[in-house]
């Protein structure tokens, strides 16, 4: 591997300080499950490389003021292993848990699964379909609070400026008869990257009608798409077959794939509205219960 | 055989291997596992190129790094003449392997080794890959092995003339060979049958995917002697082509094998070691070479992808009386596919009347393809088990009724020629169809595929000492490196034939000046003729140790019986004496005329033919094509199992990398030729979660040319799986898939295009 | 660039190295301390084979930086077995005949003996999926299942270790 500094801060401002001072490319490292495969490759040559891990409230979550807030470093297994959380938000654990291996999962985190850009990563539909903001600390002690989906602006690329971190995650207490559910269609049964993926947040009212909804696919354009016209169609349905139809024509035609090693586009257009089906048909269940 | 098989006390247990506890340990020494003293790091620069004409490499850069110690070039290498080499699984040609390790004047493959360096640290080599200049004149390429054939592509050796046809063309072109084989008057068959199906069907390269990647330690003493450690299914195979592609007398080459982590034919070449030792030779120091995983893939053979032609006639009845075979594989960047192999296998499950079988040999922009598990077979025998299939479901007959009516037996004339003996495959028949699986019943998107295979064995070359220690314990010393349990089986053939406790036997696989001459570990032969080769040099120390006994007791050696490892007096004639443990005996073999030792080297002949008949069970998903095997049985006749555990897991791996073929491996080249998919993750191999559990089951026919009736059994288990796969694709959705991989974006697409039928009668 | 000093554990026993920024734990184990027992199939993160457990969560060795492990604690294949005792993982590999070329089996064992560290009882699915990190080309992962089910029988019948 290219040689390259390495920095592991203990407070926020001395990791700000450390990205936004480096000559070259500064990387954070909190799992670096993707970004060591980049180094190895060579597909990435940073100068410097700072490991937030050791930075107190990365690596945690909490419950706060009507919120889950979960430490931008936090691992796969930690989020899972909240049996609280994971009541509330079962779609963002599933998204998180897909994340590759066990082996991955000790290491994986939220905020290197959503600066790593891909549009395939697992735990992003859920979390921008549950409305999660995330905290981003830039130079001079800045915070900026800003919507999941406004950091991925195409493969590979985020909105973070020069110097900027994500630090934590929020996500609001889910309402009554609020929840999600995420599946991804993969070639194999694990160890694939998303062909197709679909998280999806529904709130129903006591009859089971829906009251709210978002429907985020991922891994059919360069980023993570909302399809506004699929929670249209959910909103002030239940889910009978004509709702279940229109929420798979509207995942279809929101779905912008390019053919490549995973799949080729009529293929992931189609699973598109499959997965959206079978996806709303879990939410339902569960917001229904809850 | 029966009668022996009561008596036997160690062969068909399953006791521990002896090299077990180091490998659960972490202790076991593989390819990369060990180091020598003042080593360098090797690297090998790759072109990026599927077809490019080198014009200059400047390594002046490189070489001037701090750090440095060698760069080569095929200018490193003697110029190598045009000669076929049988050192390996397969014929090998040393000039174009010399090229395939090290390109000359063309990078016939995105992968293709240009140059090397060795370093004081792999960090440094890995700099100075990059200070390495080479500069290419980009060629068209061609990837697919019938774009390859046509008039007017891209060809990739001038030399290259078709074999095999009349008259000799005048034009190169890249069909390295044509072969045929024929049986009876096909035009004949045609006349008879009264059903005619004709089908085509392809598949995709696979590699082997072993996952421990190529390594090899090596150093050049002074005065030319080479030392070379490696991971290799044969360390006599490593010797013989590097003393050939670096010029040097085999005498001046030592090689030891390595723990080998997995090969299935793909390690039964060099790639790293003619490098490492012309850089070892180049800088007067030690040099160690570890591929990575991207290496392996761009620059490691996989097996062929091929076309695949079946035509069948039968009688209404289900006799098939008549089957043409036409195929087409790629051999990638060299000539050198299996598609000998694959025409042989083809039909060799059936007693055919009037048989007629062409194949061709294609290059293309690809790796040069190594051996993999039954080089050949599976490719033909895809399309042959599936054809099989439609052909049943037209004539409605059961598929394996089908197979019964037709099954070659002992006396059928193959259409390569040999008439076979020791067939087992009726038998795996009938105990697949006896298995409960056969008849459990199946829920809806479920089907049910049945597919068989052949493969030959082999016999050859093998060497084996049996050495009595001073207390009784013995080892054993065999020359084919271990790659899936095979010292376990010399050391319960040795312990059955000498009498005593396994654990008493210990077996090592030495290096090549500390045995004679091994053929690699491959072809399925070791068990058969290494086994062959222990037993016997055990069969010769029991002699020699009635002869001690004998000498002790002052009697003729004749009047002596070795019995569980003891002897005793035969008879009362003999006199009466205590029995003599081999232990008493060892003890005394000083004074008796010394060490009791024997060797064996042997050219092993008459290794049973390897039937076998798979039973699988899937579950569609109709909306994402998704393939999910639920149940998987594996019947083969093993002659004899000697330590069945592994064998039933030789059984299980080749079902499961079967699988793997079937439904999701192959390679995503781009428009350039350059390899999309070099890694694991999109490379897709099955993973634990994708498997059931498999069940092996074992017919035993034993093969009378052993003394154990032991028949290979490491190669034919890869043989049905695509195949009884697909058919049970078939049997659940009615749409019948003829192309590997039979991936979800295929198979939905297959399902839309062709609507769902009830499934099959 | 000059070298990071590391203080850590390894397999219970203080250890320390220097190392480069960019060397992965992985080369750290094999190449500079020796245990070799953890292999390299793939510097991905998609074959397990480097498996080792970090805190007690396991983690391929190739994805991690040998700077990080400052203060943890390491155990690797060579830490498993209680001297001789082999733990129970390792003997069932070999008595089921679990390993064929033995390559994967390091990385199995680590995986294997974190996954009933944490659930003693799992299904025979949970234990596929937990292990689907860990690449087999040889077995057909049949006898790897069962060695690892019979090993959770013989830990659930002893008393804890």
């Amino acid at each position: 591997m290219p040689r390259v500094n390495f920095s592991a801060p203990t407070t926020i401002d001395e990791a700000v300080a450390a990205l936004a001072g480096a000559s070259g490319l500064a990387k954070v490292l909190s799992g670096g499950t993707d970004l060591l495969v980049q180094l190895r490759s060579g597909r990435m040559r940073p100068e410097l490389i700072v490991d937030t891990k050791r930075i107190p409230g990365l690596i945690g979550m909490r419950e706060e003021g009507g919120k889950w807030i979960i430490g931008a470093a936090t691992p796969g297994v930690m989020v899972s292993d909240n049996h609280a959380f994971d009541h509330d938000y079962p779609g963002i654990v599933e998204g998180m848990d897909l994340i590759g291996s066990q082996q991955i999962q000790g290491r994986a985190s939220l905020a290197g699964n959503l600066c790593n850009a891909s549009p395939a990563a697992d735990s992003v539909p859920a979390l921008i379909a549950a409305r999660a903001t995330c905290v981003v600390a830039g130079p001079s002690g800045a915070r900026r609070e800003v919507q999941v989906e406004a950091i991925c602006t195409g493969p590979g690329r985020t909105s973070l400026a020069k110097g900027e971190l994500i630090i934590e995650f929020h996500i609001p207490k889910p309402k009554a008869h609020q929840c999600d559910a995420y599946l991804r269609f993969i070639p194999r049964t694990e160890m694939d990257i998303a062909v197709v993926g679909c998280g999806i947040n529904v709130t129903l009212d006591n009859s089971g009608t829906c009251v709210d909804a978002r429907v985020v696919l991922g891994a059919v354009a360069p980023t993570t798409v909302i399809v506004e016209d699929a929670a249209k169609a959910l909103i002030g349905n239940k889910l009978d077959d004509a709702t279940l139809a229109k929420l798979d024509a509207a995942a279809q035609a929101a779905a912008k794939p390019i053919s490549d090693k995973r799949g080729t586009i009529e293929y992931r257009t189609k699973v598109s509205g499959v997965l959206a089906r079978r996806v709303a048909a879990i939410a339902f269940d569960r917001a229904s219960k809850r | 055989m029966s009668s022996a098989s009561e008596g036997l006390k160690v062969v068909g247990t399953r006791p521990i291997r002896p090299d077990g506890v180091e490998k659960v340990i972490g202790r076991a020494q593989f390819g990369a596992d060990t180091v020598m003293p003042g080593m360098l790091w090797g690297k090998v620069k790759r072109s990026p190129h599927a077809h490019a004409r080198i014009k200059s490499i400047d390594t002046s850069k490189a070489a001037a790094l701090p750090g440095v110690k060698a760069v080569i070039t095929a200018a490193d290498f003697p110029n190598i003449a045009s000669e076929e080499a049988f050192v390996g699984e397969g014929p090998m040609n040393f000039r174009d392997l010399s090229r395939n390790c090290m390109a000359s004047d063309k990078a016939l493959y995105d992968g293709h080794a240009v140059a090397a360096v060795a370093a004081t640290s792999s960090a440094i080599a890995d700099e100075a890959l990059d200070l390495i200049e080479v500069e290419y004149e980009v060629l068209p390429h061609v990837i697919d092995v019938e774009e390859a054939m046509a008039d007017n592509a891209p060809v990739l050796h001038d030399d290259l003339f078709t074999q095999g046809v009349e008259p000799k063309p005048t034009k190169p072109s890249n069909v390295a060979k044509k072969i045929g084989f024929a049986k009876g008057n096909i035009d004949e068959g045609w006349k008879e049958a009264e059903v005619t199906i004709e089908r085509r069907y392809t598949t995709q390269p696979v590699h082997q995917g072993y996952i421990e990647p190529h390594a090899c330690v090596v150093s050049v003493a002074p005065d030319g002697q080479c030392t070379i450690w490696s991971s290799s299914q044969g360390q006599f195979m490593v010797r013989a082509y590097c003393a050939k592609l670096l010029g040097t007398d085999i005498a001046n080459i030592r090689a030891m094998a390595a723990e080998i982590g997995g090969g299935f034919g793909g390690k039964t070449l060099v790639y790293l070691e003619p490098l490492a030792l012309a850089m070892a030779k180049k800088s007067g120091r030690p040099v160690k070479m570890v591929m990575s995983r991207e290496e392996v893939f761009r620059g490691t053979g996989p097996t062929s992808g091929g076309v695949i032609e079946v035509k069948l006639g039968a009688k209404k009845d289900g006799r098939i009386v008549a089957a043409e075979l036409v195929l087409k594989y790629q051999a990638g960047a060299f000539p050198g596919s299996p598609v000998g192999p694959g025409c042989m296998c083809g039909f060799a499950m059936y007693d055919l009347p009037h048989v007629k079988i062409t194949g061709y040999d294609v290059v293309s922009n690809r790796p040069k393809v190594a051996a993999y598990r039954a080089p050949g077979a599976p490719i033909s025998s895809f399309g042959v088990e599936s054809c099989v299939d439609e052909l049943a479901r037209e004539l409605k007959i059961d598929p394996l009724k089908l197979r019964e009516i037709n099954a070659a037996k002992d006396g059928t004339k193959t259409a390569h020629g040999p008439t076979f003996a020791n067939v087992g495959y009726v038998q795996t028949l009938e105990a697949a169809k006896n298995h409960p699986h056969f008849n459990t019943p199946l829920g809806p998107n479920q089907g049910r595929g049945i597919a068989s295979g052949f493969w030959f064995n082999i016999g050859g070359e093998s060497s084996a000492s049996c050495f009595v220690n001073e207390d009784g314990t013995v080892s054993i010393v065999e020359g084919n490196p271990d790659i899936g349990g095979s010292r376990a089986g010399m050391a319960m053939m040795a312990a059955e034939t000498l009498g005593i406790a396994y654990e008493r036997v210990r077996p090592i696989v030495a290096d090549t000046a500390s045995v004679g001459y091994t053929f690699l570990t491959g072809g399925s032969r070791v068990t058969f003729a290494t086994g062959m080769a222990v037993t016997q040099a055990a069969q010769k120390v029991v002699v020699e140790l009635k002869k001690r006994a004998a000498m002790i007791w002052d009697i003729s050696p004749e009047a002596v019986d070795w019995r569980d490892g003891m002897a005793y007096p035969a008879g009362q004639n003999a006199g009466n004496f205590d029995p003599l443990s081999l232990a008493d005996i060892a003890v005394k073999a000083g004074r008796t005329g010394g060490p009791i030792t024997a060797e064996v080297s042997l050219n092993a002949q008459g290794a049973g033919p390897g039937f076998a008949t798979h039973i699988c069970d899937v579950e569609v998903d109709p909306e994402t094509g998704h393939v999910k095997v639920l149940r998987y049985t594996a019947v083969q006749d093993v002659g004899r199992a000697i330590h069945p555990s592994y064998v039933e897991g030789q059984i299980q791996g080749g079902v499961a990398q079967g699988v793997g073929w079937a439904l999701n491996e192959e390679y995503v080249y781009d428009k350039n030729g350059r390899l999309d998919n070099p890694g694991f993750l999109d490379y897709r191999m099955p993973v634990c979660s994708d498997m059931p559990m498999i069940e092996a089951v074992m017919v035993e026919v034993p093969n009378p040319r052993h003394p154990f009736g032991a028949k290979g059994v490491g190669e034919v288990p890869i043989v049905p799986p695509m195949a009884a796969v697909a058919n049970a694709i078939a049997d659940a959705v009615g749409t019948r898939m003829r192309h590997l991989p039979m991936s979800p974006p295929k198979l939905r697409a297959a399902l839309d295009s062709e609507p769902m039928k009830v499934a099959a009668e | 660039m000059s070298k990071h000093h590391v203080t850590t554990t390894i397999n219970g026993e203080p250890a320390e190295y220097l190392c480069e920024a960019q060397q992965t734990m992985l080369d750290v184990l094999r190449d500079e301390l020796g245990l070799t027992g953890s292999k390299e199939g793939c510097s991905s993160g998609d074959c397990g084979a480097c498996t080792i457990i970090v805190d007690g969560n396991i983690t391929c060795s190739c994805l991690m930086l040998a700077v990080e492990a400052e203060g943890r604690a390491v155990t690797t294949i060579e830490g498993v077995a209680d001297g001789d005792t082999l733990h129970p993982v390792q003997q069932k590999f070999l008595e089921h005949a679990a390993l064929q070329c033995g390559f994967c089996t390091p990385g199995f064992i680590v995986a294997a003996k974190a996954l009933l560290d944490s659930n003693p009882n799992p299904t025979e699915e949970e234990a596929r999926y937990w292990l689907a990190g860990n690449l087999c080309r040889c077995t057909g992962y049949d006898k790897i299942l069962r060695a690892v089910m019979d090993a959770a029988e013989v830990m659930r019948a002893q008393p804890a270790r």
